[in-house]
């Protein structure tokens, strides 16, 4: 690999209207990876919509919206290998889809049903909503790895909030001594709900917490799809074929890297938020035109790649997705209630068979109609 | 007997059920603070690190979420982690990991991920510690649904309960009685044998009163029992060993035979298992009840620091006091 980067130095492959930055090097990704890239963008911003709207129409529950952050997530999650693993926060829908979480899924989950989380097909972790607790599963599960001797890497997502927590600390402390396959993946969107970024922290930059834990740190555009796939791919080849330690590393780390994407969420924190209380739209308006989806869509256009036919037909094929995916969501069934109670332990304990047997009488006596009003 | 037995105290036991459960499989490995090659401040993991290698044998960070919390993504790996917290008074900091994360696992991914992860500390008081030291906090993990909780009181069941807690294909908190690490020694089996969780222990059988008790409290409750036997009060000593699930059978059991019970925990009173076993015997043995259940336990203020701590902790005298009164009704 090239020289280490400064953590304070910005990686930036397509400046604000979608042009090689001069100097840039474009990532090595084929054509068809390219626009599946802008489709797998489109699809989420999209499916974002849809999902604020159905809870606002109550046909679903609180939803954390992605809005502004679908380079960061589609960016990084393709660089990943299919023996990869990707350990996510609550906001990664995206991510989740590129590999392979249907949409179905993610709205199930969201609408409250938990089988939506039972990923028996994918190296996706489920969703952790508390702040920073996924980087120790994501860096337990990365020495797992290690010590298995598979050729496998980790990709944790977390937000800016989340480098202030202790469990981010310890994470990434481990990950350090240890030394293990693990890539960080900071979206800092500016805002942890109404506090800002300069409220968590007074480094100049997140990256450059890396450093302390003896390991490299990088900042990026994470409204750029392109770079955020180049950093993290390096990130990710580093992790499972690492570097000897040069004379300038960090420290004695030769396999994590943390990742700060800047970013900015356009939407709320989550459905029950209200940024208005807290941000003004001049802040919003001016992080807009940074929008990654029309950075990409104009590099691809001026590649060739893309043209307004092609476009109308990836908006009407990610509506007909969405569409298709709400529709099941809303036809499947309600869990049954002995779900609850078939999960807590490998096998049901007696006071569990006592209790589900207590609320199928129940259920029995007074009908679910009467039970539930 | 057929098979080889060494004669080993509580500490011991642990150690020997960790050393044959990782001879057993390979997934078993054992991380936390001093844990190497220090062998544990309690000398509870010595030897292991020679035997089995820094692979297995893993001297961490001092970071108590971070032990657990990465246990718990090795254990979704597919490792059976045996984490030490090095005093049950600093668990606090996994708390978050322990709750949230290694008992909701299997719930959260319907059961694609699960958590087989034994978090052991010792626990309990008695040893004229500092503070923090010497808290019995049972009842934070018995009230977390997706965790077991397990308390020895001997070694021959600490050997085997160990093993059946690595075993087991859910996250357990395995408290191990530190009054007692050393307090006495006990035949066990040289082979890996298992004490099946969620079954209690009579210790000894008896007529007229049932006292429920666990860990270090079991031998002043049978002291206290042997002293009452010789005015003719025949009690029945029940060690619950797992705490969660709780054997309710047994508990029930003794008590529709006796009528009569104290129930003994190091634990304060106010939310402590005492009121959850005697909420148990009046939803199923009410009609048995001859007298007002007693609860002998610790009292409702911060553990203190060693010069009062004799008067803290239950020990036979409170506890044979409370049987005369509970037999006399």
């Amino acid at each position: 690999m090239s020289a280490r980067r400064d953590p304070r130095d910005r990686v930036q492959v397509l400046d604000e209207d979608g042009r090689v930055r001069e100097g840039a090097t474009v990532p090595d990704i084929d054509d068809e990876s390219l626009v599946e890239m802008y489709r797998e963008m489109r699809l989420a911003r999209h499916f974002d919509a849809r999902a604020v709207s159905l809870q606002r129409q109550g046909r679903m529950g609180t939803y954390p919206p992605l809005s502004g952050q679908e380079a960061a997530q589609v960016g990084s999650a393709m660089a990943l290998s299919d023996g990869d693993w990707l350990f996510p926060s609550y906001r990664e829908h995206a991510a989740a889809h590129v590999r392979g979480v249907g949409l179905e899924r993610t709205l199930r989950y969201w609408m409250g049903d938990e089988r939506g989380n039972a990923l028996d097909d994918v190296n996706v972790f489920p969703v952790a909503v508390p702040i920073a607790t996924q980087v120790l599963h994501a860096t337990g599960a990365a020495w797992a790895a290690d010590l298995r001797g598979d050729d496998a890497a980790v990709l944790c997502y977390f937000g800016d909030g989340a480098t202030s927590e202790g469990d981010f600390h310890e994470g990434l402390n481990f990950a350090g001594v240890f030394d293990v396959p693990a890539v960080f993946f900071c979206n800092n969107n500016q805002w942890a709900i109404s506090v800002p970024r300069e409220r968590q922290s007074a480094s100049a930059t997140l990256a450059q917490k890396a450093h302390a834990y003896g390991f490299e740190g990088v900042l990026v555009d994470g409204m750029d799809p392109l770079a955020v796939y180049q950093v993290t791919s390096e990130a990710l080849s580093k992790a499972k074929d690492p570097d000897p330690v040069a004379d300038d590393a960090p420290g004695r780390a030769t396999r994590p890297t943390l990742v700060e994407a800047i970013q900015y969420r356009f939407g709320a924190h989550t459905t029950a938020d209200d940024p208005s209380v807290y941000r003004d739209d001049d802040e919003v308006e001016r992080w807009k035109r940074k929008d990654p989806i029309p950075r990409l869509e104009a590099y691809l256009r001026e590649q060739g790649l893309l043209d307004d036919e092609s476009v109308d037909a990836i908006e009407a094929e990610v509506e007909t997705e969405v569409k298709a995916a709400i529709d099941a969501a809303e036809r499947t069934e309600r869990p049954v209630p002995a779900d609850m109670f078939d999960h807590a332990y490998a096998e049901r304990t007696r006071r569990l068979d006592e209790q589900a047997t207590a609320l199928e009488r129940l259920r029995e006596r007074y009908g679910d109609e009467e039970l539930l009003e | 007997m057929s098979t080889q037995s060494q004669n080993l105290t509580l500490v011991q036991a642990v150690r020997d059920g960790l050393k044959s459960e990782m001879e057993r499989d390979d997934d078993v490995l054992v991380l936390g603070e001093d844990v190497g090659t220090n062998g544990g401040v309690f000398r509870a993991t010595e030897g292991l690190l020679e035997a089995f290698g820094e692979d297995r044998v893993i001297d961490t960070p001092l970071a108590e979420s971070g032990i657990v919390g990465t246990a718990i993504g090795m254990a979704a790996y597919g490792f059976r982690p045996v984490p030490e917290l090095q005093f049950s008074g600093f668990m606090y900091p996994a708390f978050d990991q322990i709750v949230s994360h290694a008992a909701r696992l299997r719930t959260r991914s319907r059961g694609r991920f699960t958590c087989p992860m034994v978090v052991r500390a010792p626990y309990g008081g008695g040893i004229r510690a500092p503070e923090h030291h010497s808290e019995s906090k049972e009842a934070f993990y018995t009230h977390e649904p997706g965790l077991k909780v397990v308390v020895p009181s001997t070694p021959y069941d600490t050997k085997g309960l160990l093993a059946a807690s690595i075993r087991d294909p859910d996250p357990v908190v395995f408290l191990e009685p530190k009054l007692i690490y050393r307090a006495f020694r006990e035949d066990v089996p040289e082979e890996p044998y298992t004490v099946e969780l969620g079954e209690a222990a009579v210790r000894r059988e008896g007529e007229d009163l049932s006292v429920f008790t666990w860990g270090a409290m079991t031998r002043p409750t049978l002291e206290a029992a042997d002293s009452v036997a010789e005015d003719g009060i025949d009690c029945e000593v029940v060690d619950l060993r797992t705490l969660s699930p709780m054997d309710t059978d047994a508990i029930v059991e003794s008590f529709k035979k006796t009528g009569r019970a104290v129930v003994v925990h190091e634990a304060p009173k106010t939310g402590g298992l005492a009121g959850e076993i005697t909420a148990t015997i009046q939803e199923e043995a009410l009609y048995y009840q001859e007298a007002p259940i007693n609860r002998v336990t610790g009292f409702d203020v911060p553990y203190p620091l060693y010069a009062l701590e004799d008067y803290y902790l239950p020990e036979d005298t409170r506890i044979e006091d409370a049987i005369r009164e509970t037999h006399g009704v």
